[in-house]
């Protein structure tokens, strides 16, 4: 609702600016987990429409798309010394934090949003990252942590920021390649469109694809939590099955 | 060759997986002990989810430990008595442990708890039985023959009340040191979440002297059974068993595991406690280094949850 009220504003203050009009769809709406996944990649294409009555910009267009994906409560903790020896001191817990976090922008963000916009918008890592909502903690020492959940998801390629992720194919046609790291969890990605042109929010659109497993994969992660005790005994006789069979085939006499 | 892992949700290396069980299984057949020390942490590196690996790893503990004890019985190399001493108090000392394991968590200190008793513990274990190994390595060089035990030369607490023979241990002991003895192995165990067998088997062989071959089929059966009940505990609890992960874990380490056994049987006794002191002290020195030196990355991600 807040958000819904922001985005209202940010337009109202474009002023003129909503004579574009902005389609996004992605290559695939699901993308499916079979046994040989090792991660993915799908495409989100993008038009922008521009009525009849209003000018040419200046400018050109330039285009940020953010992908969200599931959010999870993360908990970031900080080795400190205690004596002589190292364990983990303070920590601190992240409660809205996407599992996935892409963001994909045609041009260096600071040039293409102020930073009160990338803020209100969350547009790039930074503004993701620095938003008030995503910690209960109130530390004073807030912002190491924030630092260390945004180097540590890039490196594991959960967050990325790509300057040069949107490519125009004319100037009014764009296309996005996301990609997916195969740690990247199932579960629902928003896609979030945003439009500028010299430093104004023209236009917004968002759709949303799933991470889901099939199949195989599917049936046994249900049945894990469906029927644990079950799955458990099984995982135990297959183990005891195959200690079994290793010694008949071994056996030398 | 790459597999999902449908628990994990990630994907790994068919052949580094069954390598790694394979190497795991061999260190474990050989010395008889469960293994899951040396394999927790390279899951984890492979960048598994702890609690993933914790509870998986399990399931490739109870396979090679069904084979071992299978082979340790087919050559009579078992003692199910000893055994079940072993169990009753290995239950006992774990559900201990889980309730100081719950107290030190209230109390916030479980983190140091953990880390300060690993060291020490494979520290002085594994000092110990290289002194001794060192000891024995160098008397036999100088020729001098160690008088064999004579019967009736027993250590004080061996004598105690309770009694009892076990025949195929060929010892005569009282109940009460076993019980004190796994007692405080699963304690170790449930508070460390380590199955114990490289605790069990020196303490076999040094304070108890049973012969070295009765020692590993001994340990291995012990091991297969609580482990056996962490598997089914853990897929209940967490529903942290990874099923594809576990087959792969399993079959490479049923074969490596009966290499293991196979070479264990050829090495010489005191062969063998010098190599199984090296392996403690390395695991000791390893978790040692760790605490010390400063770390490269002080911040570390735990995923506490997942909604929908």
């Amino acid at each position: 609702m807040r958000f819904g009220l922001a985005l209202l504003l940010c337009l109202l203050a474009a002023g003129p600016a909503g004579a574009e009009t902005l389609v996004a769809s992605l290559s695939t709406s699901q993308v499916r987990i079979t046994s040989n996944y090792t991660g993915s990649q799908i495409v989100v294409f993008g038009a922008i429409e521009r009525d009849a009555q209003t000018v040419a910009r200046a400018g050109p267009y330039q285009v940020v798309v953010t992908v969200r994906g599931p959010r999870q409560a993360v908990t970031v903790r900080e080795k400190s010394r205690t004596g002589p020896v190292w364990i983990n001191g303070p920590q601190q817990k992240f409660v809205q934090i996407p599992a996935y976090l892409g963001v994909f922008a045609s041009a260096p963000i600071a040039d293409i949003a102020t930073p009160g916009q990338r803020g209100r918008l969350r547009i790039g890592l930074q503004a993701s990252v620095n938003a008030p909502d995503i910690t209960m903690d109130r530390g004073t020492e807030d912002d190491r942590f924030r630092e260390a959940l945004a180097r540590l998801k890039i490196k594991e390629l959960l967050f990325i920021e790509d300057e040069r992720g949107t490519t125009f194919l004319t100037p009014s046609l764009f296309r996005t390649p996301v990609p997916l790291p195969v740690t990247a969890p199932p579960g629902d990605y928003e896609v979030d469109v945003t439009l500028f042109a010299d430093g104004v929010l023209l236009a917004r659109a968002g759709t949303s694809f799933e991470v889901i497993k099939t199949g195989f994969e599917q049936r046994l992660a249900e049945f894990s939590t469906e029927w644990a005790a079950l799955y458990g005994l099984g995982t135990a006789a297959v183990a005891l099955l195959f200690g079994w069979l290793a010694t008949v085939i071994f056996r030398r006499d | 060759m790459q597999i999902y892992l449908p628990i994990a949700e990630m994907s790994v290396s068919v052949l580094l997986i069954l390598g790694m069980g394979m190497a795991v299984g061999f260190v474990s057949g050989l010395f008889g002990i469960g293994g899951g020390f040396l394999m927790t942490p390279l899951l984890i590196f492979l960048g598994i989810p702890p609690a993933v690996a914790v509870a998986t790893q399990s399931a490739q503990i109870v396979a090679s430990s069904t084979t071992s004890a299978l082979a340790a019985w087919r050559r009579r190399a078992l003692d199910v008595k000893l055994a079940g001493v072993l169990l009753i108090g290995g239950l006992m000392g774990t559900a201990l442990g889980v309730w100081f394991f719950a107290a030190a968590r209230r109390a916030g200190q479980l983190e140091l708890v953990i880390v300060i008793s690993y060291v020490t513990l494979f520290s002085v274990i594994g000092g110990l039985m290289l002194k001794e190994s060192i000891k024995e390595f160098w008397s036999t060089r100088k020729g001098a023959v160690r008088p064999p035990r004579r019967g009736g030369q027993h250590p004080a607490y061996m004598r105690l009340p309770l009694r009892v023979r076990f025949y195929r241990s060929k010892i005569y002991v009282s109940a009460l040191p076993v019980l004190g003895l796994s007692l405080s192995i699963g304690f170790a165990g449930a508070v460390l979440g380590i199955g114990g067998g490289f605790i069990l088997v020196p303490a076999l062989l040094y304070l108890f002297r049973v012969p070295t071959a009765v020692v590993v089929g001994t340990s291995q059966f012990q091991i297969l059974w609580t482990t056996l009940a962490a598997l089914v505990l853990h897929a209940v609890a967490n529903q942290a068993v990874d099923a594809v992960l576990a087959l792969l874990l399993i079959i490479g380490g049923v074969f490596g595991a009966q290499f293991g056994a196979r070479a264990g049987r050829n090495l010489r006794a005191d062969l063998f406690r010098l190599l199984l002191a090296l392996l403690i002290l390395a695991v000791g020195v390893r978790f040692a280094v760790e605490l010390v030196v400063r770390p490269t990355e002080p911040f570390s991600l735990v995923v506490s949850e997942m909604r929908e």
